[in-house]
């Protein structure tokens, strides 16, 4: 497990080498460049467009400029946004929380749903409700998010008044942030009423963002399962006279489960580039947004640092995905 | 037992959509995060909405106007040679406290020193804190016309400028102008935090900031020392709200109050809502399409004003703009004092139009370039539709017109080195000042320097009219120059204005004394919750 766990971890090195160029190359290849966009139609003379280039040492050539990113880097130093001026680590701190809330709702959300449904489907494999749910989470699958955000909205919030608009809690809150959780820290603050606004705040953008994932989760349990159902032992143990119930869940389920932890996994990703979308809609305060606002304003520090804390963090989950499949299945060993 | 059961399933549902009851609190819908919290380097409305409501400038603008009246200092006098401003400042004026800082004294003159060595001395030791580019401040053209500021007493400050400039104190009320507590920057440079000044802000405004949270909220609350006297709304929360649909749908659940920028789908349903009432009058802005004066075929006013009456103005605006924008006759906006109401627009007239082309040698039209900016602003929300429409009208009298864009920093440095033979942009302007459009946008100097002038536009009957009024400090004068100024604009047809765009706000019938501001500004002292 050892050994594994550094050969992974050693792999990690390059691929995140490789995040840093590829950003730092693809940032500079949106045309235009941070200091003109800051001004607008207004303009900026070429003397005081010269002297902030220098400043911001954008009129390095971009080899040395990348070095120079990378040796900050090597001392945990991500760079200060050029519009707010802030820590790029300071800006992904307070927002990163926020992220990481509504993504884990939206993918408990898609586990809650959509690993019963598929279960359910495999069990009836080809009745109506299997087509129903099939067919369902293809819908789902190909729903634009902001259609299909706006949608809810109308009829959730405007329509019948049920949920909240948007943002993550009413505005007349006023709750400290200490771990920036909202859900944790409304209750650390022993505010009940606040907490329940959050929680309300949660259910439409958590419905929206989790919509992609519960619809992959459902179809790969159902096609997992039902390949595990065909199984000789599951026979064996139906002849043996277990229930029906103890087969599909202790028998089948644990047999299936490596593929859809693996979409689990993938899911993860997918969360947080649908969070972009999700997030603009409902006015969530999370990275995503932050992350577009920084390709307008062509913010070089605030791309470049956002995508590679993002993509650390997904590589760090995707390592713990692997490591888990030796948990569930003791025939999957790491040694060699 | 059902009882039992159901009166705490009640309770949660309750205290689900439950809001705790509070005094008079005003909700904005606005519509992005502010840059930072020190107006001085802001280049955008946002981030001045945000810093407007926390920081007192020496003089304001009038809510709702732009007529210029006494902030921080209550009156000023002015040298006869219009060179030497004496400012007199209010006495007992109280600063906002936080966590780090609590003052020990008022505002004074050193407070107004700082604001102007800050941005403009390099050698002052905040010059270069959180950023060094202060925009607005370079763009009105304090760094040359800044002679000395000095400090009289405690209470008066004296500016000596290198030339006369009319519109100086407009430049003054204007959000950049902002003022900081010397005192408190001085305590967070000794503590080695100089940034938190632009962060963690301390005005003197009507508001105080309470708690921001990025891309979340921004909450202030009701300063009760505040000179003018304490706001008639206890907390002012920013909620902010990026999609304007979404916006829409929280004003109509009582979500929020006030909305900036709707979507102009929209409108017709705000205008049926019984609980929200559109506010509109034309913002000071414009949209107009340049032509290069110094490019053939454009240095001939025969061919400008050809084209002028060669493109149907009236059916731009109403396809491009829908109820969003009238169209433009003059270069300023007609909620601007000296717009000259009797100038008439060049008609509609192919016929005439081709007539003219032929007198000018261009019987069959020529081939021009057409320049379409790639973004949206509110002086013209889609260029691109609009040169289309003009494409077509210039096509019908034999000119070939060719669509060009770039990427926005690109487009407009291009467009200001003049590379252009016709290009769309527009501007919103700064300090309500006529000058800030006609001398900024149209004015010689502007036109040699690469400068906001991409009409290369450079006529001298036009440019010593512009030129005097910039000098004259009797407004009534200032209006009679720049009335003047606008008949030859038209004679000499630079541009083809296209529209100016108009303002909608709509507010919940519960607010009361909300007023647009011409700027597009969002500012609640004086502000009421029925």
């Amino acid at each position: 497990m050892l050994r594994f766990l550094f050969t992974r971890v050693s792999l990690v090195i390059p691929t995140f080498i490789g995040i840093t160029l590829l950003v730092f190359v693809l940032v500079r290849l949106i045309p235009g460049d941070p200091i003109e966009t800051m001004a607008g139609e207004r303009g900026i003379s070429s003397e005081e467009h010269a002297r902030l280039v220098h400043e911001y040492g954008f009129d390095k050539p971009v080899i040395v400029q990348y070095g120079l990113y990378l040796s900050r880097l090597v001392r945990g130093d991500l760079g200060r946004s050029i519009v707010t001026h802030k820590t790029v680590i300071e800006e992904f701190g307070s927002l990163f929380p926020a992220t990481v809330e509504l993504s884990l709702c939206a993918l408990m959300f898609a586990l809650l749903v959509g690993i019963p449904v598929g279960i359910i489907a495999a069990v009836r494999r080809n009745s109506i409700f299997d087509q129903g749910i099939m067919g369902l989470s293809l819908t789902g699958y190909s729903m634009p998010i902001f259609w299909w955000g706006l949608l809810l909205i109308l009829l959730f919030s405007v329509q019948l008044g049920w949920t909240p608009v948007s943002g993550r809690i009413a505005v007349l809150y006023f709750v400290e942030a200490k771990t920036g959780f909202l859900l944790i820290d409304t209750l650390l603050a022993g505010d009940i009423p606040a907490f329940w606004s959050a929680v309300s705040h949660l259910i439409l953008p958590a419905i929206v963002l989790g919509t992609v994932p519960l619809a992959v989760i459902a179809r790969m349990t159902r096609s997992a399962m039902l390949e595990v159902l065909g199984e000789d032992y599951i026979r064996t143990a139906r002849a043996k006279g277990l229930s029906s119930f103890r087969v599909v869940t202790v028998h089948a389920f644990r047999n299936a489960l490596i593929p859809i932890v693996t979409v689990i996994g993938l899911q993860m990703g997918v969360l947080f580039t649908g969070a972009i979308l999700t997030e603009t809609i409902f006015s969530w305060p999370g990275v995503g947004k932050w992350l577009i606002d920084g390709i307008a304003r062509r913010d070089y520090p605030v791309l470049q640092g956002g995508t590679l804390l993002i993509g650390s963090i997904i590589m760090a989950i995707n390592l713990i995905v692997d490591m888990t499949y030796g948990l569930i299945n003791p025939r999957i060993r790491h040694q060699r | 037992m059902s009882y039992n059961r159901t009166l705490p399933a009640l309770a949660i549902v309750a205290a689900l959509f439950a809001t705790p009851v509070s005094a008079k609190t005003l909700v904005f819908c606005s519509e992005g995060s502010p840059e930072n919290f020190y107006p001085g380097i802001n280049t955008t409305g946002t981030s001045f909405d945000a810093n407007s409501q926390i920081y007192s400038r020496i003089v304001d603008f009038e809510r709702g106007t732009t007529n210029v009246v006494p902030g921080l200092a209550e009156k000023w006098d002015i040298s006869a040679d219009g060179t030497v401003y004496t400012f007199h400042l209010r006495k007992g004026v109280k600063w906002h406290s936080n966590a780090n800082f609590k003052p020990t004294r008022d505002l004074n003159a050193d407070d107004i020193l700082f604001m102007f060595e800050r941005q403009w001395k390099e050698s002052n030791p905040y010059f270069k804190v959180t950023s060094s580019n202060h925009s607005y401040f370079n763009d009105m053209g304090m760094p040359k016309l800044l002679k000395s500021v000095e400090k009289v007493d405690d209470y008066t400050v004296k500016v000596t400028l290198n030339a006369p400039e009319a519109p100086f104190l407009s430049d003054l009320a204007m959000e950049y102008a902002g003022v900081q507590s010397k005192e408190y920057a001085d305590a967070m440079m000794k503590a080695g935090t100089p940034e938190k000044v632009d962060q963690e802000p301390i005005g003197s405004g009507p508001f105080y900031l309470v708690q921001y949270q990025k891309d979340a909220i921004i909450r202030y609350k009701a300063f009760p020392q505040f000179w003018g006297g304490k706001a008639a709304i206890d907390d002012l929360i920013f909620s902010i709200t990026p999609d304007a649909s979404v916006r829409w749908a929280k004003l109509q659940k009582g979500e929020c109050h006030v909305m900036p920028y709707p979507n102009p789908a929209d409108l017709d349903a705000m205008r049926k809502d019984p609980n929200v009432t559109v506010l509109e009058q034309p913002g000071l802005n414009i949209g107009y399409l340049a032509y290069n004066t110094t490019k053939k075929p454009f240095d001939d006013v025969r061919v400008r004003k050809a084209v002028n009456m060669a493109m149907n103005k009236k059916a731009i605006v109403d396809a491009v703009f829908l109820s969003s924008g009238v169209p433009a006759i003059n270069p300023i906006p007609p909620t601007m004092w000296s717009y000259n109401k009797s100038i008439k627009d060049d008609p509609y007239d192919p016929a005439a139009a081709k007539k003219l082309l032929a007198e000018a040698g261009y019987p069959n039209g020529f081939e021009t370039d057409l320049w379409a900016m790639p973004v949206q602003r509110p002086y013209n929300p889609n260029a691109k539709r609009i040169a289309e429409l003009m494409q077509a009208d210039l096509a019908k009298v034999g000119i070939q017109a060719k669509i060009v864009s770039y990427e926005w920093g690109e487009y407009r440095k291009r467009a200001q080195a003049g590379e252009h033979q016709m290009a769309q942009l527009g501007w919103t302007g700064d300090n309500g000042d006529p000058d800030n459009f006609l001398n900024t946008l149209l004015g010689c100097a502007s036109a040699k320097s690469n400068g906001s002038n991409i009409a290369k536009f450079c006529y001298q009957p036009f440019e010593d009219l512009v030129q005097k009024a910039k000098t004259t400090s009797d407004q009534a004068e200032r209006t009679k120059l720049y009335e003047q100024a606008q008949v030859i604009f038209k004679e000499q047809a630079p541009w083809f204005t296209i529209a100016h765009s108009v303002q909608l706000k709509p507010v919940r019938k519960e607010v009361v004394g909300f007023k647009l501001s011409p700027f597009g500004r969002h500012t609640f002292y004086g502000v009421d919750i029925k």
